[in-house]
């Protein structure tokens, strides 16, 4: 425990948050890593995830892709992204667009799968059209997922863009690798918790994001749906012997 | 390719540490979560409690967790069982939901049915649920299987050898080859890993091949879950 109380004593070290490389600095790369790719990566996934769920067409494809992709090692990829494209923070970046593509490909696709068919059947009916009922219907209903999605590639990235100093590309790995270089625990463990309290905290605020995009339709139903069992007594068959104790 | 052939034995040496590394998280994250997983099905209270802490524990990056470890554990920061215990932690936090949702996944009626036939609850679990929720568990477990594989090698940037010494060492040596033989090696592992938990389903789940379509949508509900399921 007293480690981790030099840890924290680390981090409110004001000689640590002063000036360039200082601990504000740092978290502002972590996140803009995190961000940046993650849109990026949702630029590029949730169009084709909403089409694969549109059609279902494809859907094989998307689960054994976001599946496989898995087992891609984030930190090879992206050291042979930096000794192909250079050092800096192109190569970091890229690494992380491809690392948060499964995870928001998933959700948007699983998002507009998940909803119910007849609804959309119900959408046709009325005489929506194709881009209508994936707008207007399929969209908000799977907006839920899609989030989930997208909070997973926030949660995947801002973990691992704790490794793009490999690439000179900054973050808050940088002290990371400085206290491992000179055995300083007090380092390692303060930005170990910087990284993990900024994990926890997006991890909050997209679980909280993810309730309030819920359609009000949806969530009104969910009410009702506790008192869809019937409120009346039920009608008695057979019960003689129950009734008799 | 020279590279390669020249180093061989390295690779083959590092590619046995990486895998003596991933097969103890995975095998443990397995029993440890099924319990836990029937725990977090059997009572709405233990569910809600036992997926948030296997969500945030899910949540804490992989680097700083290897690094904290050595704190609490009491062990030094270059012992591999950081790296093991780091995993296992993922692995459970993966496995209990994909346990939970696999056993929620079998027919009430047929335990319904087990219980009438006189089963007791251990006995109907055993017999009964664990093997019918066996091939949802195992899409999870196959995912838990590929993502232990690819963050061994983070263990490498505190010291613990695995493949992700050829990364680090190529990135110093600026030599691609090298990088990319260990990608190459950990993917293979990944897929090896895989096809033997594909054909150790079909030999202890023969029942599964009978009728593959039926739980077709609950095993792909689990992977997408898992995929969705937040990083490390």
């Amino acid at each position: 425990m007293d480690l981790f109380l030099q840890g924290i004593a680390w981090i409110f070290d004001p000689a640590n948050s002063a000036g360039p490389g200082g601990i504000p600095q740092r978290l502002a790369e972590q996140l803009a890593y995190t961000f940046g790719a993650v849109a990026i990566g949702a630029v590029i996934a949730v169009p084709i995830g909403l089409l694969i769920g549109h059609t279902g067409r494809g859907r094989d494809v998307a689960v054994s892709l976001s599946g496989g992709l898995r087992a891609l090692p984030s930190l090879g990829l992206l050291i042979i992204f930096a000794l192909g494209i250079g050092i800096g923070f192109k190569a970091p970046l890229l690494t992380f667009v491809i690392l948060a593509i499964p995870p928001v490909l998933a959700g948007a696709y699983a998002g507009v799968e998940a909803v119910d068919k007849r609804t959309v059947d119900a959408a046709r009916a009325m005489g929506m059209t194709e881009w209508q009922v994936l707008t207007k219907v399929e969209l908000p209903l799977g907006l839920p997922l899609l989030i989930g999605g997208l909070r997973s590639g926030i949660l995947q990235v801002v973990a691992t863009a704790t490794l793009a100093y490999f690439a000179t590309g900054g973050a808050l790995g940088v002290f990371i690798n400085e206290g491992l270089k000179t055995r300083n625990y007090a380092e390692l463990l303060g930005a170990s918790i910087i990284v993990t309290v900024l994990a926890l905290a997006l991890e909050g605020i997209f679980a909280l994001v993810q309730r309030l995009v819920v359609p009000r339709g949806v969530a009104a139903g969910r009410v009702t749906d506790v008192r869809a069992r019937s409120t009346r007594p039920r009608t008695v068959v057979g019960n003689s012997i129950r009734e008799g104790k | 390719m020279n590279w390669v052939a020249n180093n061989f034995g390295l690779i083959w040496g590092l590619t046995l540490d990486h895998i003596a590394l991933a097969v103890p998280p995975i095998i443990l994250g397995l029993i440890i979560s099924i319990p836990l997983g029937w725990l977090a099905n059997r009572y709405h209270a233990s569910r809600g409690i036992l997926l948030t802490v296997s969500g945030l524990l899910y949540t804490i990056p992989s680097l700083p967790l290897f690094i904290a470890l050595p704190a609490l554990l009491g062990t030094g920061i270059l012992d591999p069982v950081n790296v093991v215990v780091g995993l296992t932690i993922y692995a459970v936090a993966l496995m209990v939901r994909s346990v939970a949702d696999a056993l929620a996944a079998v027919d009430p009626g047929v335990t319904q049915a087990a219980t009438a036939m006189g089963y007791s609850t251990w006995g109907r679990f055993w017999h009964v649920e664990f093997p019918l929720a066996g091939p949802v568990l195992l899409a999870g477990l196959r995912v838990v299987s590929v993502s232990t594989v690819s963050l061994v090698s983070i263990g490498s940037v505190i010291g613990v050898s695995s493949l992700g010494y050829l990364f680090l060492n190529g990135l110093q040596r600026n030599i691609v080859a090298e990088v990319a033989s260990g990608i190459v090696a950990t993917l293979v592992i990944a897929v090896v890993f895989d096809i033997i938990l594909v054909l150790a389903g079909r030999l202890l789940m023969p029942w599964n091949r009978a009728d593959p379509k039926v739980n077709a949508r609950a095993r792909e509900r689990a992977v997408v879950g898992a995929v969705t399921a937040g990083g490390a």
